[in-house]
């Protein structure tokens, strides 16, 4: 049984940015077997569909899960409104995850606002070879910030409106980065836009590349073919099913162009 | 415990619940949360002669107590379907039903000639889609070409015969009675209402392809109306699904006349969904003092 549904009791639950909630749950079994990039499907009281959330941590010894989810709609409002001490139905952990190659190697993480907590992981892995570049809309919505500095990575922050960090989008920060430093790998999760730019970014300077894609979903376990995302490759197109073959794909497999 | 089996024009369900096609995919998924050997059946996502896209996204939209989907049978085609899938399906001690669809009435047979000698166990027709040959309209709402389809592939087939009734028609009964009158050997119903979302700030339909099927709660009591019209009108086996649930809706589907029920866009809500059905209807049947559940379908006294 690779699927565990279970009853997370939450331990803390903090509002890091206006509107952007950092939760951490008690689901043992889940917490054991997760790997990055992984994601939860959580139940919302009231609505017919769960809500897909990024695994932004995950410890198997005190078998704890954080999540780092932003309001969007009805169901993460109604999931922001739970306190402490409140279950989450959740089910988990679902999705293939990024790879993490060699943390002698250098990584360059690139996030895109609600996009960023997958990466967390990510960055604990490769710690003083990481350097995560993070673009918001200003500077009160930048988050994790902290948690990416604490385990060892260099940040650099990117603004829409300059009011912290580069004055800029990440796109711009990771060309003038690769032009300039040495890199082995790329991870990004954030909004197509930016993900195919990144995408065009690495194949031209021959850097392999892992995204995170985000479809809306129906069960999220592979079953209703609701997830799809176009994909390529020698044997031509597909429309592939997100929540069990990504969400992480290779960046040369997804077809950008369709 | 009561006995909880059923037979459906000859095929033995351990139990009424039957995973609804397109929500089940071919049954591995949800066998990485429990055995599906405890469903009575699983209906297989609906597949076609060759392989099939589907359509662009978005294909899901949330609404009041449902869902709009708009896949467009995105399936591997039977060739696949026959070497890959359901060797591994049969591995399961469960029903294998096949939903098979097409464009053409020559399309729908030639399926069931594919199926001939697989280990299929029963076919289900799915006849809500486009009639090529008609200009597109649905072989599911006309009696004549529901009649028409039914009775070519009942010619060229050796399973029994299911034939599914899309609710999107004037009057469900008089369609029911051209596919029994055809040869079907059980009918179920309903598949997806039509429906529409729209994103308010662009003005554009949220689903790519405008419109999708309606599943979920929110149907239920339409599908549950319709059932025991149906249930009045034919002789042969009714198969009930639309919004069920709960083991509560699947009772009141069984007592409108259903002999087994299947279960959909629930699992995605609870992907134990199928088993506390199961688990709740045998508890219920129980407490009615019947020592079979067969004997709960059709026990509606109407006023
Ligand atoms: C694999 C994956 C991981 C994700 N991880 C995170 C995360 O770590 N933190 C975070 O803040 N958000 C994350 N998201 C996005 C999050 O799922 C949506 O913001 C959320 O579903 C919105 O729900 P809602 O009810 O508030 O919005 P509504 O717009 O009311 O939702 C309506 C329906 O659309 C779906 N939907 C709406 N927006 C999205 C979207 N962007 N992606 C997928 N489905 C959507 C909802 O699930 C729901 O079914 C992730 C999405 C995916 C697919
Ligand atoms: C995502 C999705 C895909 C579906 N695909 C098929 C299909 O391939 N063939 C078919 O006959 N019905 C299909 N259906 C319809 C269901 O089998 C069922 O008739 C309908 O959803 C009503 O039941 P429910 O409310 O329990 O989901 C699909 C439904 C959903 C939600
Ligand atoms: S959400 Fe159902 S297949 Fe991905």
């Amino acid at each position: 049984m690779r699927y565990t549904q279970e009853l997370g009791k939450i331990l803390n639950k903090t509002e890091i940015a206006k509107g952007t909630f950092d939760v951490t749950l008690h689901s043992p079994e889940i917490a054991n077997i997760a790997v990055a990039g992984q994601f939860v499907n959580i139940l919302c009281d009231g609505f017919t569909l769960r809500r897909p959330i990024s695994l932004c941590g995950f410890d198997s010894k005190k078998g704890i899960l954080r999540i780092v989810f932003e309001i969007r709609g009805k169901g993460t409002e109604w999931l922001s409104r739970l306190q402490v001490g409140d279950n989450m139905d959740i089910i988990g952990p679902l999705g293939h995850g990024f790879s993490l190659i060699d943390s002698s190697k250098k990584a360059v993480i690139v996030g895109g606002g609600v996009g960023t907590p997958p990466l967390l992981p990510v960055a604990q892995f490769y710690r003083e070879n990481a350097t995560v570049i993070t673009g918001f809309r200003n500077a009160s919505a930048a988050i994790l910030q902290g948690d990416f500095e604490k385990a060892g990575a260099k940040t650099i922050l990117c603004t829409d409106d300059g009011s912290a960090g580069i004055h800029g989008f990440t796109t711009q920060a990771l060309e003038q980065y690769l032009n300039e430093n040495e890199c082995d790998i790329i991870y990004t999760c954030g909004p197509k836009v930016m993900m195919r730019s990144v995408a065009r970014l690495a194949e031209n300077h021959g850097i392999t590349c892992q995204v995170s894609m985000e479809e809306r979903m129906g069960c999220g376990v592979g079953a209703c073919l609701c997830c799809v995302c176009p994909t390529k490759d020698g044997k031509g197109k597909h429309l592939t099913r997100v929540c069990v073959n990504g969400p992480v794909f290779s960046s040369t497999e997804v077809d950008w162009d369709a | 415990m009561p006995d909880m089996s059923v037979k459906i024009c000859g095929i033995s369900f351990k139990n009424p619940v039957i995973a609804a096609s397109g929500t089940f995919g071919f049954g591995m998924e949800y066998s990485e949360f429990y055995p599906i050997s405890r469903l009575g059946g699983i209906s297989c996502k609906g597949t076609t002669l060759v392989e099939r896209m589907g359509n662009p996204t978005p294909r899901i939209v949330e609404t009041s107590c449902g869902i709009l989907n708009s896949v467009g049978l995105q399936n591997p085609g039977v060739g696949r379907f026959l070497s890959s899938y359901l060797p591994r399906l049969k591995k399961q001690d469960i029903v294998v039903i096949a939903n098979i669809a097409g464009n053409s009435v020559e399309d729908y047979c030639e399926m069931a000639e594919r199926l001939k000698d697989s280990q299929v166990d029963m076919i289900e027709l799915n006849i809500s889609c486009p009639n090529v040959k008609q200009g597109g309209v649905n072989f599911g709402v006309l009696p004549e070409s529901v009649a028409e389809v039914t009775a070519q592939v009942k010619k060229r087939s050796d399973k029994p015969l299911m034939v599914k009734l899309t609710p999107n028609v004037t009057s469900i009964g008089d369609i029911a009675k051209a596919a029994e009158g055809a040869g079907a050997d059980a009918l179920s119903l309903i598949n997806t209402l039509t429906g529409m979302r729209i994103d308010i700030k662009s003005r554009r339909p949220v689903l790519r392809n405008n419109t999708g099927g309606l599943s979920g709660r929110a149907i239920f009591p339409v599908a549950l109306r319709m059932v025991r019209e149906v249930y009045k009108c034919v002789k042969i086996p009714v198969v009930g699904m639309g919004g069920i649930s709960s083991w509560e809706d699947a009772a009141e589907m069984m007592i409108a006349g259903a002999n087994a029920v299947q279960v959909g866009t629930a699992n995605f809500h609870d992907p134990f969904a199928c088993v506390k059905i199961i688990e709740g209807l045998g508890s219920y049947t129980d407490s009615l003092g019947l020592k079979s559940i067969t004997e709960l379908t059709g026990t509606l006294s109407e006023w």
